[in-house]
């Protein structure tokens, strides 16, 4: 039987093309002040539709408004994080939006995730401010289809995070000596298409919504 | 049977609604591209850039994919090797197979449609089903995409509105473009609840990490390799890259000549299946690395630049043949310049040479192409390859466009030109006789008059006013 493999390298290497260095590629990042990234970051967000919202201590309350003007019924999070801790403690007792504890392998929450939870809370490692991305590590405690599979998606994040391209984000933080997680993600906005007419419809097959709560506890209050 | 391709193009062109649906969305998409790039030195300095990452890529090609195969399977990703779409495509079975799925969930990929890879698994009892919006209104009229980012283009919402109430009757019909994205994303939550199995493509492959990124605006890309317990994604062998952060210019390259965007909504950067202890994921992530003749161009050394493209499509956006004709006269998985170029090259020239021609040679692919593909010079190349073997080249159906007509032409026209006799008799008889000359002259003069032949040649007057052999 013959190699696949095998016979793709050797054609593959039948050519010899000079060995070539690689190419200069400087890292693009630019000298913005925190204040003028955590505004570039809201800029560039909300021209795609994503909100955001600076929020002190008091961030489970804001979300829970939020939500309850969407009519939402639930929430679901990731209930080992700090994040997590910092909602149950804050969340108003006794209220329409149930809190929903992310704990079990998707294979036994399935039904519940993709038809009856309204939506997801997650953090972030950070934010770009050129594009307006979030950047996502999903992590044991806190898993991927979280921001993904409801249809309101809340992120909090820390306004220290936030650099000013993808480019300085992934180099300042060495990515490639900590090494990737199994799945890393930029999101920019809820979900959308313009495959009808070239024209933009949000929330195709993942969130119709997205809020930012931005957290400024270092001094940036007055800001942005 | 497809007909011929200059019975596609007057089919193309006939149809006004197609050609007005394609117009609206080529004008669209290259006036966002030009926003996009606002700084023409910035823009400049990225496609140097762009060309240089993917050159370099290239120039290691057999290295990197080692690479590449090593850290994917350090990430515990499962990568396969396939030296044509029939073996990629049994590759798919067998992996579906081994699972017990009998549907697979598909993000968009341009290589599987070069794989046939949905009417393969039909055929073999397994069905795929696509979940990108505009693959999901093509698939439910057995269409193929007419442009290789935005593939449902030549469609409008009236007729999207009427497919959709012919299959899902159960939905109240709606022209409403929001009220129709919504009729999708609940027949495909079912399907994203359930499947076992996804695929999708790869937009870079990075060696040093082992990390496939796929960038998308809608999450169903996401979702087809998140939600199911086996991801397996197909990838041409071109698409690696040696390091990760020559991502960033490349993703900024691809998305705004693409749609004129920042970013997409989604960069989805996978670099394993489910870790222990992690709540969701697949359980398998399968890479299958597909040839299917990418390896002979790459012995190219001109050609080899055709493997630089990244599958933005600023080519055919920017393209007056195919903004006028739309994907689908074609005939091939990709059109317009980019498909004129690569598609001749994977499939012979004797197959597919007349792409080649589908071009006026202004030159706007060339001038946009985010990594600079010679595209132009290479439509040039393979025109001429198409009439005249080349030393050393290995396209497939070198010559094989050159008729026995157009041979005996040139032969004559070598005689003319070398007996100056021979010459000076012809051109005095042909002005002597030139009223015999046919009004009409095949396609030429449908739309222009024949040219009229002067009374005396050139050579007669110069000779009358004293030149003589100069």
């Amino acid at each position: 039987m013959s190699d696949p493999r095998a016979a793709i390298l050797s054609r593959l290497r039948a050519r010899h093309p000079a060995a070539r260095p690689l190419p200069e590629n400087p890292v693009r990042r630019f000298d913005w002040s925190p204040q003028e990234r955590l505004s570039r970051f809201r800029e560039a967000l909300a021209a795609v539709r994503g909100e955001v919202v600076l929020v002190d201590e008091d961030w489970p309350l804001r979300l829970f408004a939020w939500l309850r003007a969407r009519g939402a019924n639930n929430l679901r999070y990731a209930p080992a994080t700090e994040l997590g801790q910092e909602l149950e403690q804050a969340w108003p007792d006794g209220e329409a939006i149930r809190l929903m504890p992310h704990r079990e392998p998707v294979e036994t929450c399935r039904q519940e995730l993709f038809a009856n939870t309204d939506a997801g809370l997650t953090g972030c490692l950070g934010a770009i401010a050129e594009t307006g991305s979030l950047v996502l590590w999903p992590s044991v405690q806190e898993p991927r289809l979280l921001s993904l599979v409801p249809p309101l998606h809340a992120v909090v994040l820390d306004a220290r995070n936030i650099r000013s391209t993808f480019h300085e984000f992934l180099v300042a933080e060495d990515w490639v000596g900590q090494g990737l997680p199994t799945n890393a993600l930029l999101i920019t906005g809820p979900s959308k298409s313009a495959d009808i007419e070239q024209t933009l419809a949000y929330g195709v097959h993942g969130p119709k919504e997205l809020l930012v709560l931005v957290r400024q506890d270092l001094g940036l209050a007055g800001g942005a | 049977m497809i007909p011929e391709f200059p019975v596609r193009v007057s089919q193309a062109l006939g149809n006004e609604r197609v050609r007005r649906n394609i117009r609206r969305t080529m004008d669209g998409l290259v006036l966002k591209r030009h926003k996009a790039f606002p700084d023409e030195h910035e823009l400049a300095v990225l496609r140097r850039r762009g060309k240089l990452i993917r050159g370099h890529a290239l120039a290691h090609l057999p290295d990197l994919l080692e690479e590449l195969e090593r850290n994917c399977q350090r990430n515990g990703i499962q990568v396969h090797w396939a030296e044509t779409a029939a073996e990629g495509n049994a590759l798919v079975r067998d992996i579906l197979r081994r699972h017990g799925a009998d549907l697979v969930i598909k993000g968009k990929s341009m290589v599987s449609e070069e794989m046939g890879l949905n009417h393969y698994l039909e055929a073999q009892g397994i069905r795929a089903v696509e979940t990108d919006l505009g693959e999901f209104i093509l698939q439910l009229g057995d269409e193929r995409p007419s442009h290789i980012i935005a593939p449902a283009i030549h469609k409008d919402r009236v007729e999207i509105a009427q497919r959709f109430a012919a299959h899902f009757p159960e939905y109240p019909y709606t022209e409403d473009i929001e009220g129709l994205t919504a009729i999708a994303r609940r027949i495909m939550r079912e399907h994203f609840g359930r499947a076992i199995a996804g695929l999708s493509g790869v937009n870079f492959a990075v060696a040093e990490t082992g990390t496939l990124c796929l960038v998308e605006n809608e999450g169903n890309g996401r979702l087809c390799t998140t939600a199911p317990q086996v991801h397996i994604a197909v990838c041409g062998i071109e698409k690696v890259i040696a390091r990760l952060d020559q991502l960033p210019p490349l993703l900024t390259l691809l998305t705004r000549s693409a749609t004129g965007q920042p970013i997409t909504t989604y960069v989805n950067m996978i670099s394993g299946p489910r870790r222990e202890g992690e709540l969701d994921g697949p359980r398998e992530v399968h890479l299958v690395l597909l040839d299917n003749g990418r390896s002979r161009i790459h012995g190219d050394p001109q050609l080899s630049s055709t493997l630089r493209c990244i599958r933005c499509g600023a080519c055919m956006n920017h393209c007056p043949v195919y903004s006028r004709l739309g994907g689908h006269a074609y005939g091939t998985v990709y059109p317009g310049p980019i498909g004129g170029v690569l598609e001749p090259q994977l499939q012979g020239l004797d197959r597919l040479g007349e792409l080649a021609d589908a071009s006026s040679l202004c030159g706007a692919c060339g001038e946009v192409c985010p990594v600079r593909i010679p595209l132009p010079a290479l439509l040039r190349r393979l025109r001429a390859e198409g009439v005249r073997g080349r030393q050393g080249s290995r396209v497939v159906g070198q010559g094989s466009r050159r008729k026995p007509l157009h041979r005996l032409i040139w032969t004559l026209w070598r005689w003319v030109n070398a007996y100056p006799s021979l010459y000076r008799g012809l051109t005095g008889l042909g002005t002597r006789l030139r009223w015999l000359m046919p009004k009409h002259l095949g396609p030429w003069t449908r739309t222009r008059s024949a040219p009229a032949l002067a009374p005396r040649s050139l050579h007669e007057l110069a000779r009358s006013e004293g030149f003589r052999g100069e």
